[in-house]
């Protein structure tokens, strides 16, 4: 362990409006060491990169590089201070219409003393030295366009290594990456490491973070949950620090099924995964849950059939149910309500009414000529119903907060009967009273349909499903009746690793 | 590259305003009255400035005016309110009143004939427009520009350049003999009595049947609806089971068929295959069509503002000739009345809601 720290965080405070984002963040960055820093959607990591590159200005606290202040304004201070970020979307790191060579020099292409041809051969030449001091072989002359996914991330961490930073920051530089292609990373983040730059690496995936971390440093709720460097690091401590449960009141009384509604045989949804095997009661509501990216969008598109699985079949109230799309989905009694809502939910241009009445327009007209009657009066029992605040069912959805619009998304899929209805991260960006009332309804309506949710925090599992399966690398790795849940068993599950906790 | 209607702040997951009984503000009123005030303003003016304005003859003049933009107009908001947008229809039009030529008086087919091979011409080149996009993945602007060059080309071939009409010297120096038919120059030329004698002209007729078929099934229908979702948010209309892919092409097939539609009136108007007409065809519809997101607040594409739209430059043109404006000055007015339009849409009512 090094003594002193490179760049050093201390009680970092960040509110948007009375929300408070990030509530005093201490965090120390050693130079030729990797910091893994973990934590769920809307932890504060983002917020956090951004004060951080210079993005956005910090509400309290201070930050110090090599013990001298350190207060960027602007993206490009902070760079030239040696403090360089990639972004999680790679795109936003190159220009995909110029080649390798001028995207690697593109910094020194603006700014003073510059001069103002363009000189092709010693931007070539600059180049040049900037590949061969990280090793890269990529040929500078092609187009950034025509490189994979993986080189285009070399080329942005290259460019960003022009500057010789002192702390490097990577925001989730495998999201896209296969895993031969991360293992090309890897190799490039250990040769940084030796090279005494501090790494403050930020991943979602236990196996990234299995084979790089020397430290992990876990937030939740905008804090730092727990710092964790003593060897062999206690993965499942993180991911704990990270997930772990708060109190909470209601506790649930788990039911089981009788009757099979959903049975999955085989099914692999990506290369390489193994197969899932899965049933679904009927009046039974199961969560899944599961880190970012272990694959769990991926199974709920598969079931919605906007996604065709590898191999695999399923078996919907006795019948073969292989869906070729939503509409065919949606025809067999399967309801999903996708994850992030505006992007895949909300129509922006309608009124409450219609959006709930968006995806049954057809049981919902004669001659395909709409009952607008028959449409209010679906969308007001259903306000009625889901407990939806406003003024009417003519209310736009900009003026509902997030937890009333995602509560119509809910009451979209509620307003006809469902055989299989599916909610990916319903509670994201949902206020605490919106979720209990969006469970407590999930759960009171359960019967004559199977409820699944996928969710990433275990607390919201905990407070709605009678039972919890685990998923990890695109499968389901374990099973939980949620009566008296082993969670030392579900977190090391969550984690990926093998078991260790019972030795 | 598409127009954004996708307005009133779409600022989700912040916290609304929802709470409390809003009432309406002067600038909402502005919003949602503004133009039809500015219709009624000029009606006034005209009235009192121009002699002959107000009367049946002037008003049916306005709209046989306006009536083939309006046909196209109306086409061209179905692409719209899918988010997309029709370039070709200008030259869709004028392709199909060439093909009307061509089939009646060099084929020397029947108004039947000529009918039906403008339409399946439309249809056509809607299919393939709404193919580039959707499966080629040309975006909108791009493909049917493309497409309106290729048929400005297209249909001049046939004739090598020159206009068609009876008697004309064909390239091989045969002399075509066939004429357009009586029964096709009827939809340009025949006056319905309404109260006054030969007052309405088939066109009017057409604009206002098309009007109404087209308001109706993009307000009252479940296509029309999904319609506009799919302008909306694609990615939600299709997690909603909406065959997004045939809705985008079916738009452009509307466009496509309602700009035959446009030329077929067109071609009955004139008589003759004219290479040179119609050259502002596609700029008065898609102006017609853009000042409707501005009738009563609409803020998108929409059926009635989109004849509300055409009705208005229709209005003010025949204003201004009636008071003797020069004509190279309307152009300019049209521009004018546009760039309002559209600063009301996009600047007032995109923000102070939501």
């Amino acid at each position: 362990m090094i003594g002193n720290a490179v760049f050093r965080v201390e009680g970092l405070r960040k509110s948007f409006g009375r929300n408070e984002v990030l509530g005093g963040i201490a965090l120390d960055l050693h130079a030729g060491e990797v910091t893994v820093l973990m934590g769920a959607n809307g932890a504060g990591k983002s917020t956090l990169v951004k004060i951080v590159s210079g993005v956005y200005e910090r509400g309290g606290g201070t930050m110090t590089l090599a013990g001298q202040d350190f207060a960027p304004n602007t993206p490009a201070e902070a760079i030239r201070a040696g403090v360089v970020t990639v972004h999680q979307n790679i795109n936003d790191g190159v220009v995909a219409d110029l080649d390798v060579a001028t995207n690697l020099t593109l910094d020194r292409l603006s700014g003073k003393g510059v001069p103002t041809l363009f000189n092709p051969v010693r931007v070539r030449r600059e180049a040049k030295a900037v590949a061969d001091r990280m090793g890269l072989a990529i040929d500078l002359k092609a187009r950034v366009s025509d490189l994979s996914l993986a080189d285009r991330q070399m080329v942005a961490i290259a460019r960003a290594l022009a500057h010789q930073p002192k702390v490097l920051i990577l925001d989730e530089p495998t999201s896209s990456l296969s895993s031969a292609e991360a293992d090309r990373l890897f190799a490039l983040v250990d040769r940084l490491r030796e090279q005494g730059v501090a790494i403050l690496y930020i991943s979602h995936r236990m196996s990234d973070i299995r084979r790089l971390a020397d430290r992990i440093v876990s937030m939740r709720d905008g804090v730092v949950s727990g710092a964790f460097d003593t060897k062999p690091l206690d993965y499942e401590g993180a991911v704990n620090a990270m997930l772990g449960r708060k109190i909470h009141l209601d506790q649930i009384v788990a039911r089981s099924s009788a009757r099979a509604v959903l049975t999955i045989e085989g099914l692999r949804i990506a290369q390489g995964a193994r197969p899932i095997s899965l049933t679904l009661g009927d009046g039974e509501v199961v969560a899944i849950t599961g880190l970012v990216g272990v694959g769990k969008t991926a199974l709920a598109e598969t079931l919605f059939g906007v996604r065709r699985p590898l191999a695999g079949t399923m078996t919907m109230n006795g019948k073969p149910y292989a869906p070729r799309s939503a509409g065919d989905a949606i025809a067999a009694g399967v309801f999903l309500v996708a994850k992030d809502r505006a992007s895949s939910g909300i129509i922006g241009g309608f009124n409450i009414e219609r959006n709930v009445s968006l995806p049954f327009l057809k049981r919902m007209s004669n001659f395909s000529v709409l009952k607008r009657r028959l449409e209010r009066a679906t969308a007001r029992r259903q306000i009625e119903q889901l407990g939806i605040v406003c003024r009417s069912e003519k209310d736009q959805m900009s003026a509902l907060s997030g937890g009333n619009q995602q509560k119509v998304m809910v009451a979209r899929w509620m307003a006809q009967n469902a055989a299989l209805f599916i909610l990916d991260e319903p509670f994201q960006g949902v206020d605490i009273s919106a979720r209990r009332d969006i469970a407590a309804k999930l759960r009171a309506s359960a019967n004559g349909r199977a409820t699944l949710l996928f969710v990433t925090e275990l607390d919201e599992a905990l407070e709605t499903a009678d039972r919890i399966l685990v998923m990890s690398e695109h499968t389901i790795v374990g099973e939980h009746r949620n009566a008296d849940v082993d969670l030392d068993r579900l977190l090391a599950e969550v984690a990926g690793g093998p078991l260790h906790s019972a030795a | 590259m598409e127009l954004e209607w996708r307005d009133h702040g779409l600022e989700l997951g912040k916290n609304g305003s929802g709470a409390g009984v809003r009432r309406m503000t002067l600038r909402d009123y502005a919003i949602r009255y503004g133009f039809i005030v500015l219709l009624f303003g000029l009606v006034a003016y005209f009235a009192i400035a121009a002699d002959g304005f107000v009367s049946p003859q002037s008003a049916v003049f306005i709209f046989q005016s306006v009536a083939i933009t309006g046909v196209l107009a109306l086409g061209v908001t179905a692409t719209l309110v899918v988010g997309g947008f029709d370039l070709s229809i200008g030259s869709v039009a004028t392709s199909a009143m060439m093909a009307a030529a061509y089939v009646m008086v060099v084929l020397e087919q029947n108004a039947v004939v000529a009918v039906i091979v403008c339409l399946l011409i439309g249809a056509l080149v809607g299919l393939i427009n709404g193919w580039l996009i959707v499966y080629m993945r040309v975006p909108d602007l791009l493909a049917t520009l493309g497409m309106m060059f290729l048929l400005v080309g297209l249909q001049r071939i046939p004739t090598e350049g020159r206009s068609i009409a009876t008697g004309m010297t064909m390239p091989d120096g045969s002399v075509a003999n066939g004429k357009f038919s009586d029964a096709f120059l009827a939809l340009g030329r025949h006056r319905f009595d309404f109260f006054i004698p030969n007052l309405i002209p088939v066109s009017v007729v057409v604009l206002l049947v098309l009007a109404v078929l087209i308001w109706f099934f993009l307000e009252y229908t479940r296509f029309g609806r999904m319609m506009y979702a799919v302008g909306s948010n694609e990615r939600a209309a299709e997690l909603a089971g909406a065959p997004v892919k045939a809705y985008k092409i079916w738009a452009y097939v509307i466009s496509g068929v309602f700009a035959s539609i446009g030329g077929i009136l067109l071609a009955a108007r004139l008589g003759r295959g004219d290479i040179a007409s119609g050259n502002n065809l596609l700029l008065d519809a898609v102006a017609a069509a853009l000042i409707g997101y501005a009738v009563l607040g609409a803020a998108k594409p929409n059926a009635f503002g989109t004849a509300i739209g055409a009705l208005f430059v229709g209005i003010l043109l025949q204003g201004l000739t009636m008071m003797n404006a020069p004509y190279y000055t309307q152009d300019f007015v049209k521009g004018v009345v546009l760039v309002v339009a559209l600063v009301f849409t996009f600047a007032l009512s995109g923000r102070g809601r939501g």
